[in-house]
C-alpha cells in the first residue's frame, strides 16, 4: 500500500482559516460527544427512574402509562428519533414555538434536540431496568415497610428503591457504556461530536486512518474510564449480604 | 399548525418497498452470518487453549466498545480496497451494500457471541461430562449435546438481538446506502414532506419491532412452560 503516514497533520492548522489545529477540532468534538453523553445519562435515569416505578404501581393506568413509554421509544430506531426531534416536532408545536425554537443557534438546537432524544431513547432501557429491580426485591420488604406505616411514596423512598438501585448497578454500566456510544448517531442531525469529527478531519486533511484511528481509541478510552468508574460504584454500592457483598 | 400532506406516500410506496428489501437483506445476512460466527467466538472464548480465547476476547471487546457508526464507516473505508485486492467484483455491485452486511455481520457476531457463550455457560456441567463418559471426543459433546439446548435456551434472546439488529440497520444512513429509511428521507427531502416521511418511517418500524417483539415474547412463554 502507498498509504502516507502522517501524524503530525494533526499539529497543523485548519485549512478553512479558524484559529485552530485538526487536534483542536477533535478536542472539540470530545467535548461535545462527553457534554452530550452526560447530560443525556441524568435525563436518563430520572426518566427511567420515574417511568420504571410507574411500572410496579398498583394503579393500571399508570403502570399502563409506563408500558406504552417503553414500547414507543424501544420499537422505534435510534436514528429515526434523532429525526424526529429535530425535524419533525418543531414542525408540529405551534408555529411561534417552532419558530422560536429554529431562530436559536444552530449548535443549541442540534445539541438540545439530541439531549432529549438520546436521554429518552436510554431512560425507556433504564425503566425496564428499574422495574425489574423493584420486581426482585422480597415482596415481604414492601409488605413490611407497609405495615410499619409507611405511606406508599415513604416505602418506595425509603426502602425499595435504595435496594433496587444497588441491585442494578451491573445493567446500568452497559447503559452507561451504550449511551457514549448511541450518541454517535447524533452526527446524523449534524453535531459536530467525535464521529462527526472523525470524518471532517478525514475529508479535510485526506488522511482518513489517522483520523479514524485516534477516534475510535478515544472511544476505546472513554469505555474503559466508565467501565473503572462503575465497577468502583458497584464494589461501593454493593448490598450487604448479597453474594460478593461486604 | 403544520398541514400535513401524505398524498406523496402512496406514489412512492415501490421506491419505499425496494428500500425495506434492503433492509431486510441487510438483516438477515447480518443475523445468520452473525450467529455462525458468533457461535465460533463463543466456542474459542470457551476453549481450554489459551491465544483462541484471548483472541476471542479482544475481539468482542474490541467491537463492543466502538460505536456501530465508526464501525460502518471504518468498513466502508477498507472494504472497497480489500474487495479490490480479493477478488474482482461485478462493477454493478453497490460496495456500500456489501460494505454494510460485512460491518453488520462482523459487529453482531460480537453481541451474538456473548449471548451464546452465556447459552453455552447455562448448560449443566454433568451433561459434558456424561459425553465425555459416552467417549464422545469435545468437538462431539459440544455439536451433539451441549449447543443444541444451548441453542434452544437462547432462541428468545436471539430473535431479540434480531429486532434490534433490524433497528439498527438504518444506520447504514450515515454511508449513504439506500434502506428503507434512507430511502424515506431522501424522498421528503426531494418533495419537501420530511416530516410526513419521518413520521412513516417511524411508524413502519414500530408497527414491525412492536409485532415482532409481541411474537416473541408468546414463543417464549409457550416454550418456558
Amino acid at each position: 500500500m502507498s498509504y502516507q503516514w502522517n501524524w503530525g497533520i494533526l499539529l497543523s492548522a485548519v485549512s478553512t482559516g479558524e484559529p485552530t489545529t485538526y487536534l483542536g477540532w477533535f478536542m472539540d468534538g470530545l467535548k461535545a460527544t462527553v457534554t452530550l453523553s452526560l447530560a443525556a445519562w441524568i435525563i436518563a435515569l430520572i426518566a427511567g427512574s420515574l417511568f420504571g416505578i410507574l411500572r410496579t404501581l398498583p394503579n393500571k393506568w399508570l403502570s399502563g402509562l409506563g408500558a406504552v413509554y417503553v414500547a414507543v421509544f424501544r420499537n422505534i430506531p435510534l436514528i429515526v428519533q434523532f429525526f424526529i426531534w429535530y425535524f419533525v416536532l418543531p414542525e408540529l408545536v405551534p408555529p411561534s414555538l417552532g419558530a422560536w425554537f429554529k431562530g436559536l443557534p444552530p449548535l443549541i438546537q442540534f445539541f438540545s434536540s439530541a439531549v432529549v432524544c438520546l436521554g429518552l431513547f436510554t431512560g425507556a432501557r433504564i425503566c425496564e431496568q428499574v422495574r425489574t429491580g423493584i420486581l426482585a426485591l422480597p415482596p415481604g420488604q414492601k409488605n413490611a415497610a407497609l405495615a410499619l406505616g409507611f405511606t406508599l411514596p415513604q416505602t418506595y423512598r425509603y426502602v425499595l428503591l435504595p435496594n433496587a438501585y444497588r441491585i442494578i448497578v451491573p445493567p446500568l454500566t452497559s447503559e452507561f457504556l451504550n449511551i457514549f456510544k448511541n450518541s454517535a448517531v447524533a452526527s446524523t442531525i449534524g453535531l459536530l461530536e467525535l464521529s462527526a469529527q472523525a470524518r471532517q478531519l478525514s475529508d479535510y486533511t485526506a488522511h482518513t486512518y489517522e483520523s479514524f484511528i485516534i477516534v475510535t481509541a478515544c472511544y476505546a478510552l472513554i469505555n474503559a474510564v466508565v467501565m473503572l468508574f462503575m465497577r468502583w460504584v458497584e464494589r461501593t454500592s454493593r448490598l450487604p449480604g448479597q453474594i460478593g457483598g461486604k | 399548525m403544520y398541514q400535513f400532506n401524505w398524498s406523496g406516500i402512496t406514489s412512492s410506496l415501490p421506491t419505499l418497498a425496494q428500500g425495506m428489501l434492503i433492509t431486510v437483506q441487510i438483516t438477515a445476512a447480518a443475523v445468520i452470518v452473525g450467529i455462525i460466527w458468533g457461535t465460533i467466538l463463543a466456542l474459542l472464548r470457551l476453549s481450554p487453549i489459551k491465544p483462541l480465547a484471548w483472541f476471542a476476547k479482544c475481539y468482542v471487546t474490541i467491537f463492543r466498545s466502538i460505536p456501530l457508526v465508526m464501525v460502518l464507516l471504518w468498513f466502508f473505508l477498507l472494504v472497497p480496497q480489500l474487495l479490490k485486492s480479493l477478488l474482482d467484483l461485478p462493477p454493478d455491485i453497490d460496495i456500500r451494500f456489501v460494505s454494510a452486511i460485512i460491518a453488520f455481520s462482523l459487529f453482531e457476531a460480537a453481541y451474538y457471541s456473548e449471548i451464546i457463550r452465556a447459552g453455552i455457560q447455562s448448560v449443566p456441567r454433568g451433561q459434558v461430562y456424561a459425553a465425555n463418559a459416552l467417549g464422545m471426543t469435545y468437538m462431539q459433546s459440544m455439536r451433539l449435546v451441549v449447543l443444541p439446548q444451548a441453542f434452544r435456551a437462547m432462541v428468545p434472546l436471539l430473535l431479540t438481538q434480531g429486532i434490534v439488529l433490524f433497528q439498527d440497520t438504518a444506520l447504514v444512513y450515515v454511508i449513504g446506502l439506500a434502506d428503507f429509511f434512507r430511502t424515506a428521507t431522501n424522498i421528503g427531502e426531494r418533495d419537501g414532506q420530511l416530516v410526513e416521511m419521518v413520521l412513516f418511517a417511524g411508524a413502519c418500524y414500530f408497527v414491525i419491532c412492536l409485532f415482532a417483539s409481541t411474537l416473541v415474547r408468546r414463543f417464549q412463554k409457550r416454550y418456558s412452560r
